[in-house]
């Protein structure tokens, strides 16, 4: 190892987090697994296309465009782990991903060098309720053991006791494909975002990791012409910011979604996210579970002002059991911080 | 060892232990709900939350296991504010039923909405409408009480039933029993042991028990269980497994009963009825009755006629304990003293929830009515012992009533699992070496042979022993907690002789024992128990003479079918 880098190597000085949401350094998680994995006797890799966030669709669209780059990525951290130490590879997706992508995916894992891969690969279709927390690294441990859809207490993390207490690889489709861009020396500090809403380009685009909104509506030549706001991260567990925040980067999942600041009713806005939390809320914690019924009350009762819903609000973030609980106040707050209140 | 600080002061502490295990041992107070010792950690009521120096969100004391370095507040402002909300949040799914509620004197909710101030009547409670589930007349899920933890759903996972299920999601979620082929609850009432807020509770029978206590025209009776006696302390603040039995005589006619028994009475006509069959199944040599199994844990009895009906053949005859005292209360005593036993009400106090059951089932009636009337939780008798300020502590002992007695040895056991094989075989080895039949069992010299069978004792799963009784070697096993008898099925033939208890650590962590009953606790009880088995002159069943002089009494008026004996035929 004197000038050639390792993989792992290559992977930190890339900087690489996780793109599934909560921007974990990947090279950290592949290195704490492998350790943990010496200890046990087998362990797994669960490659995460739940893509549950409404609005994100950049797992798609690499599914459908990077198929051979995501397997490739998967196959290095298969070999990274030890292929003998690992029983079973995951491809966690909905059923309707599975319809579109899953002959592509197959075919990729046919060729001759994903062998030993292609043996362990098995497809597990995601249920179709409560999408959101599916998509969640510990909820969808539980999932594929069959058990109820909520999530783990953490620590454990994954990486030391994930699937059946065998340490688990848990990585975003984009970090696979990022990380075979990387083994490559192809990796130029590109990530995938989503843009949608009030725009003229809807779709995905592959753009500098630390672009800032402004940026990234000028480089798709997206730039609104009428009052707008935007939420960046994800569709429902983001961050609001309004026309004098723009240089704010885009982080969480990658979604940039634009509101027409004159065309949105803000009351029906927030109705929306209380409604999609109260829904989507597993029921395994108290802060979340009651949390967003009572939030969702209070709304109905036109007691947004009242300081109860701020409580509500600080409490799920301080003590909700998972990120979906903590993500609701972050959405709620800088929208009332910088659209709702102005 | 590690260093870490709580509340700004240092203290060293082993590794591997969670912040709220540590917090207990040094009496720093966090409060808590969901959590139990016997319970998986699901971290979900969010009220043992601690603030932890570089942690953006706040943690859960149950699920966090302490590392070097370690800062931890548990009184900050951050950790006061989400832990009161979260518990008014709790409360307010929780619609209360305090008045009739048999925890009210110790419920933990209470407790903290008392200490934290919490106002408890700012939300609108939104459970109104939850049905509440029955099972036979022993356990039921009471949906309006429930605050979600489901500890319920996970003791009945423990117990390998898997009857209780948590369905749907978010504020729609609902404990459910899962109503199918595959699956019946057997009334162990292990849910109600562990539910914080008494939503799974034993179905009450203590009104009852009160109204027949104010009727003049009742004989009231009580008898108490071998289990009760080294946990009922446990509600009055005596020291775990200490033996309240001559203290539960007073308070029993303190609360208004006119005669008190105790159970290990009929415990000890239970092992002698049980080791007499035992030998006469062994001389018959019939391959096909063998293992006899016991059957004074009603669910267990209820576990195999759901689950195996084709092994209900292999119950001993005998029947339970508390079926067989009511049974000489409500025949020779009643004659003895010249009472009409219409008059008489039986209740038994008990460790458990199936009981309840039992004491309706028509096979082990008297005369076509039922021989115990009411029965009552150790939890419900505590109640109404609180309710009516009789404090068990404070209380000087006394006797049980005349013409019985407080059992043998043999019988003082009989609450922890391997007791009833223990006490079998006690009677067993000793019966199976005489020679001549014809004289009578007090003629006989029958103190001989082996008195303890340790290998039977203790909380393993699975117990195995081999012993001599009546000059053959006999296999025998003991199932501790019903989920472990799946791993004896395969292989019963290999046995002679089995016992079940379905709850872990059998009556001594029945479902109607107080809260909390966990492992240290179960040990506890166990030392009590065998320790009151050694201090007896008497330990072994058969010479109880009380019992042989019923026993005699029940052979003279050929009573034995309907007094001594049962069969649990199978259903449909």
């Amino acid at each position: 190892m004197k000038k050639k880098l390792s993989l792992l190597q290559k992977i930190e000085q890339a900087g690489l987090c996780g793109r599934g949401g909560s921007a974990y350094p990947t090279a950290k998680k592949w290195q704490l697994t492998k350790e943990f994995l010496k200890k046990a006797n087998k362990g797994f890799i669960v490659v995460n296309a739940a893509e549950g966030e409404p609005g994100v669709k950049k797992d798609a669209y690499l599914l459908e465009k990077q198929t051979a780059e995501v397997i490739n990525g998967v196959d290095l951290a298969f070999k990274f782990l030890g292929q003998n130490k690992i029983a079973k590879v995951y491809i966690y997706l909905s059923a309707d991903y599975y319809q579109k992508y899953h002959l592509k995916l197959k075919k990729v894992l046919a060729a001759k060098q994903y062998a030993a891969l292609n043996k362990k690969v098995i497809f597990f279709i995601k249920p179709h309720r409560l999408s959101y927390i599916c998509g969640e690294e510990t909820a969808l441990l539980n999932i594929i053991e069959g058990k109820r859809i909520e999530p783990r207490p953490r620590p454990p993390f994954p990486g030391e006791k994930g699937l059946w207490k065998k340490p688990t690889l848990v990585n975003n489709v984009e970090t696979f494909y990022s990380v075979s861009l990387i083994d490559k020396n192809d990796y130029n500090h590109e990530r995938l975002y989503t843009l949608t809403g009030a725009l003229k380009y809807r779709q995905v685009f592959s753009l500098p990791a630390e672009y800032s909104v402004e940026e990234i509506l000028r480089a798709t030549n997206n730039y609104p012409d009428f009052p707008f706001f935007v939420m960046t991260g994800g569709g429902v567990c983001g961050e609001i910011l309004n026309e004098n925040q723009l240089n704010a980067p885009v982080e969480g999942s990658g979604l940039l979604m634009v509101f027409d600041k004159e065309k949105t009713d803000l009351n029906k806005l927030l109705d929306y996210w209380l409604k999609f939390y109260e829904k989507e809320s597993c029921g395994a914690c108290t802060a979340c579970r009651e949390g967003t019924y009572r939030l969702r009350e209070l709304f109905e009762n036109k007691q947004v002002k009242a300081a109860m819903f701020q409580d509500l609000l600080d409490n799920l973030e301080d003590s909700s059991l998972c990120s979906l609980g903590s993500s609701l106040p972050q959405t709620v707050k800088s929208f009332f911080d910088n659209v709702y209140k102005k | 060892m590690l260093s870490i600080k709580i509340n700004n002061r240092k203290y060293k502490v082993k590794p591997g232990q969670t912040i709220l295990e540590v917090a207990q041992a040094n009496n720093i107070k966090i409060p808590s709900l969901c959590h139990h010792p016997d319970v998986k950690t699901k971290a979900s009521c969010r009220v043992c939350v601690v603030e932890i120096k570089g942690m953006n969100k706040l943690q859960t004391a149950c699920s966090t296991v302490v590392k070097e370095g370690m800062d931890i507040l548990t009184e900050s402002p951050r950790v006061k504010k989400a832990r009161n909300l979260n518990i008014e949040l709790i409360f307010a799914a929780h619609i209360e039923k305090c008045g009739d509620c048999t925890i009210r004197y110790d419920c933990d909710l209470l407790k903290l909405a008392r200490d934290y101030g919490i106002k408890i009547t700012r939300f609108n409670d939104r459970k109104g409408k939850r049905k509440t589930f029955k099972f036979g007349n022993a356990v039921e899920i009471d949906g309006t009480q429930c605050i979600d933890c489901a500890n319920c759903v996970a003791a009945c996972h423990r117990q390998g039933i898997d009857f209780l299920r948590l369905e749907g999601s978010g504020v729609n979620q609902e404990i459910k029993p899962v109503r199918d082929q595959d699956h019946a609850c057997i009334y162990c009432g292990q849910c109600t042991n562990v539910c914080p807020v008494a939503s799974a509770q034993e179905q009450s029978e203590w009104p009852a028990v009160e109204r027949d206590l104010k009727n003049p025209a009742k004989i009231m009776v009580a008898q108490f269980a071998p289990a009760v006696r080294v946990s009922l302390g446990d509600e009055f603040g005596l020291p775990y497994g200490a033996n309240c039995t001559k203290k539960i005589n007073t308070a029993l006619k303190k609360l208004g009963f006119d005669y008190v028994f105790d159970i290990n009475f009929g415990a000890d006509i239970t092992t002698l009825i049980e080791a007499e069959e035992l030998l006469e199944k062994l001389k018959s040599n019939k391959k096909n009755k063998l293992p006899m199994f016991t059957s004074c844990c009603p669910a267990w009895v209820a576990y195999l006629e759901f689950y195996q009906p084709e092994l209900l053949a292999h119950l001993t005859t005998a029947r339970s304990p508390q079926i067989h005292n009511a049974g000489a209360i409500k025949s020779y005593f009643a004659q003895k003293h010249q009472i009409n036993p219409k008059d008489l009400v039986v209740v038994s106090i008990v460790p458990c929830t199936a009981k309840k059951y039992e004491a309706r089932r028509p096979e082990l009636f008297y005369q076509k009515r039922p021989l115990v009337d009411h029965v009552l939780t150790v939890r419900e008798f505590a109640f109404l012992l609180k309710k009516h300020n009789i404090d068990l502590k404070s209380l000087t002992g006394s006797e049980t009533d005349a013409l019985f007695n407080d059992g043998s040895g043999a019988a003082a056991i009989y609450g922890a699992s391997g007791g009833v094989m223990e006490s079998a075989l006690r009677s067993a080895v000793c019966l199976g070496s005489v020679k001549d039949k014809t004289k009578k069992m007090s003629q006989n010299k029958l103190s001989a042979g082996r008195l303890e069978f340790k290998e039977v004792r203790g909380l393993k799963g699975i117990k195995e022993a081999t012993v001599s009784v009546a000059g053959k070697r006999l296999k025998v096993a003991v199932v501790n907690g019903i989920r472990n008898f799946k791993r004896l099925s395969s292989k019963l033939n290999q046995y002679h002789y089995v016992e079940v208890m379905a709850c872990p650590g059998g009556c001594l962590g029945g479902g109607g024992q107080p809260f909390p009953t966990t492992d240290y606790i179960r040990r506890k009880r166990l030392e009590g128990m065998y320790a009151l088995d050694k201090s007896k002159n008497i330990r072994r069943a058969h010479e109880n003479q009380k019992m042989l002089d019923y026993y005699s009494w029940v052979k003279e008026n050929n009573l034995s079918d309907q007094l001594l004996h049962t069969s649990f035929p199978k259903k449909k």
